[in-house]
């Protein structure tokens, strides 16, 4: 009777699911309702988590609920320390979940809302959930190795470099591109400068209270630094009416864009306890907080999505991106369908508290599933908004005029309608000056949000609430920002210690001193020339963090495939291997676009050479042929650079399949590094607490 | 209802890691000094450990995009 329940209950769920992505599919012309795709959500999620999930658990990953976890044995109370499921749950999404999900599906709205959303659904519960998981998987039973030891020690020498020059250059392209969406935000707006320049003594604020007037108490802490950032976007606004003060935090671009790397560069080097801890503190209890909010006022309002299921721009000519549906719309969204990046927090950090194996399916694909939740809301939030006013925030002033006559007249001429009053007067709601041109997705993002709350909780203090979604999204940006400034860093001395013994020692001042001016110069190059690019500089800079993001999510799936032919699983290769013959699919053809088309919004020779022509024959503006010779040398070093990255990702594909095929013909491989298995003491009378 | 609210307090101290020196005193207390009947090392304060909890903690990759 109980069974027969469970299966009526699934069947309705499964149709339910199908109902609705078909619903969302099928619908034109009329506006849908969001919840819809929060139906699709919900049931897409727990069909594939009850029985995908579920089934790779225990028949291509065996895991093991008797054996002993590196956790229970190796507990040292510190780092290593078993811990409550639900708690490791917490700690591991909230490292997984950044801005990067608000972002990508933010941009991917202007093809429509459709192809984003399947590929937010389908490519986290096929993709991204099962990397994170297989990957949290391997890592337990290799004592919380990370994701480049794994390499090394299963594939050989070559993966696990290219598993560190993959993090590396990562983390450089992440960093200038989330710096540029924080400048954009920022630019000529007191508010949103001031209240984002006031989270800093903020956090140190915080940081001395926790260190030094009550070490430990965290929560009292974070508690009273949560609400002096509620106080700072009151002040923000303040501050944007009073004559004089407003001056100091209205800054151009380039002004706001050094003052971001004058900050990483200081992150990277000041102790953490004064700044990147207590600014950590403070972004997981506001992002979390915000991000239930949404999720709530979604379902109270249930909005319209205004945009249309595809907009013509999947032919490629979209403004705030060039390049056609396939394969950009799987390189846009990477985190929120599938992240690489999750998988050197799958290994290393959460195998380090994991009770039991049995929880792995939970954690590593459950967090994702949250994830991906968080990108579908991101994606709500940029839809529902008009889709006239969603171009006139996201259009670089460089595709669509500088002038606002020019850029609204533009944008209508797509049959997107907005005029220069509409958002005038949404502007002023919002407390700004103007949303033209506020490329990046951070600004359209808050406007979103600020109509969803500002009707679900009032629509006096929409301006208010604008602020409070920048403040939310600058302050983990900014986290992310010095955490991996900081990261970096400690990379760089590593590598850097194998040459000089000596600037291999992380407390030493000239090697932390130089180490971390190489990082923030690396990506501060990056971010000088988005700003100083008239195209928005998104258009070049998240590309590149797709593709590297995606290259190190193959280089994760390529040691996860390579260990299940050596574990004798070639039978159930696919479920790794056909989520990595994708990205192989798309990462390549997406930088093959962006090296050889002729169209100089994609290519990035193209568009050197573009410029190189119009320079010869004098077509500039002074001001614009000033710049223009960096841009050039930008858009070939850009070119290079994806070719690194996509050569990087085949040698390493091929370095998985060579260990593959010498395994199957009998020949010698690395051996597996799978730790034997010791029976579990912590078993089922462990107290839950 | 109030052992809900008790029972997420903790979940939320945990979390946070508010509750770290207690679970380190109780780790201590279970791991060291157990056969020992004098000169037992004692365990380190509050403040010291909070340092170097904290220090460690900001060890390696610890936050995604």
């Amino acid at each position: 009777m109980h069974s027969l329940l469970t299966k009526i209950i699934w069947i309705l769920i499964t149709l339910l699911g199908v109902a609705a992505v078909t619903g969302i599919a099928l619908n034109r012309g009329e506006h849908i309702n969001a919840l819809w795709f929060v139906a699709a959500a919900l049931s897409v999620y727990s069909i594939a988590y009850r029985f995908y999930a579920s089934w790779i658990a225990a028949q291509v990953l065996t895991v093991d609920d008797t054996r002993a976890t590196p956790a229970e044995r190796l507990d040292n109370g510190k780092d290593f320390v078993p811990t409550n499921r639900w708690i490791v749950f917490g700690h591991h999404f909230a490292a997984i979940a950044g801005p990067g999900p608000l972002v990508g599906p933010t941009l991917a709205a202007q093809f429509g809302y459709l192809p984003g959303t399947l590929w937010i659904l389908f490519g986290a519960v096929l993709g991204g959930c099962v990397q994170d998981m297989v990957t949290l998987f391997l890592s337990t039973r290799r004592d919380a190795k990370s994701l480049g030891q794994m390499a090394r020690d299963e594939l050989g020498p070559l993966g696990g470099t290219a598993a560190l020059v993959g993090t590396f250059s990562i983390m450089i392209i992440l960093i200038a591109v989330l710096g540029l969406v924080v400048v954009n935000a920022m630019k000529h707006s007191p508010w949103a400068t001031a209240t984002v320049a006031a989270t800093i003594p903020i956090a140190m604020i915080v940081g001395f209270y926790m260190r030094f007037f009550r070490p430990g108490q965290v929560l009292e802490a974070s508690a009273l630094g949560v609400i002096l950032l509620l106080l700072s976007v009151v002040a923000g606004g303040w501050i944007d009416n009073h004559p004089e003060l407003r001056k100091l935090f209205d800054h151009e671009g380039l002004m706001l864009a050094w003052c971001v790397m004058a900050y990483g560069f200081a992150a990277a080097i000041l102790p953490v306890w004064l700044l990147l801890a207590p600014r950590d503190y403070l972004s997981t209890y506001i992002k979390v907080g915000t991000i239930t909010l949404l999720a709530v006022a979604i379902i109270i309002l249930q909005p319209e999505v205004k945009m249309p299921a595809m907009t013509q721009f999947i032919d490629g000519t979209g403004p705030i991106f060039g390049g056609k549906l396939f394969p950009f719309v799987f390189i846009t969204i990477a985190c929120g369908a599938i992240s690489g990046f999750h998988s050197l927090i799958a290994s290393g950090t959460t195998p380090k508290l994991l009770i039991n194996e049995r929880d792995i399916r939970m954690i590593g694909y459950g967090a994702m599933l949250l994830e991906s939740f968080v990108a579908l809301m991101a994606m709500i939030a940029a839809t529902v908004l008009d889709p006239g006013v969603f171009f006139a925030i996201n259009s670089p002033a460089g595709v669509v005029g500088l002038a606002e006559v020019d850029a609204v007249a533009k944008i209508s001429s797509w049959g997107f309608p907005v005029t220069v009053e509409q958002m005038q007067v949404l502007a002023n709601q919002m407390g700004e000056s103007t949303l033209f041109a506020r490329t990046g997705g951070a600004p359209s993002l808050a406007v979103g949000m600020a109509s969803i709350f500002g009707s679900a909780f009032g629509e006096k203090l929409l301006a208010l609430w604008y602020h409070f979604a920048i403040m939310f999204e600058a302050i983990f940006i900014l986290t992310t920002l010095d955490a991996g400034t900081r990261v970096g860093r400690f990379m760089l001395q590593d590598m850097l210690g194998n040459f000089w013994p000596k600037m291999g020692e992380t407390s030493w001042t000239p090697s932390v001193v130089f180490t971390s001016a190489l990082v923030v110069g690396g990506w501060g190059y990056f971010l000088y020339i988005g700003v100083i690019d008239p195209n928005g500089g998104v258009n070049i800079l998240w590309p590149l963090f797709g593709i590297a993001n995606q290259l190190l999510a193959a280089i994760a799936l390529c040691v996860a495939t390579g260990i299940l032919v050596k574990s004798d699983k070639f039978k159930y290769v696919w479920v790794t291997g056909v989520p990595l013959l994708w990205l192989v699919v798309i990462t390549s053809s997406a930088a093959w676009e962006k090296i050889t088309s002729d169209d100089v919004r994609i290519g990035f020779f193209a568009g050197a050479e573009d410029l190189a022509t119009k320079l010869a024959t004098g077509n500039f503006s002074p001001e614009k042929a000033q710049i223009a010779p960096q841009l050039i040398f930008n858009l070939q070093l850009d070119a290079w650079l994806t070719l690194f990255f996509v050569a990087l990702l085949w040698l390493i594909v091929f370095d998985m399949l060579r260990v593959s095929y010498r395994y199957l013909a009998g020949k010698s491989v690395p051996p597996l590094a799978e730790v034997p298995h010791s029976p579990s003491r912590l078993i089922e009378e462990w107290v839950r607490d | 209802m109030l052992s809900k609210i008790k029972a997420a307090w903790r979940v939320l101290r945990r979390l946070s890691g508010d509750d770290a020196y207690e679970r380190y005193l109780e780790h201590y207390a279970r791991n060291h000094n157990v056969d020992c009947l004098h000169a037992c090392d004692r365990p380190l304060s509050k403040k010291d450990f909070f340092k170097q909890w904290q220090d460690e903690k900001w060890h390696g990759v610890k936050r995604c995009c």
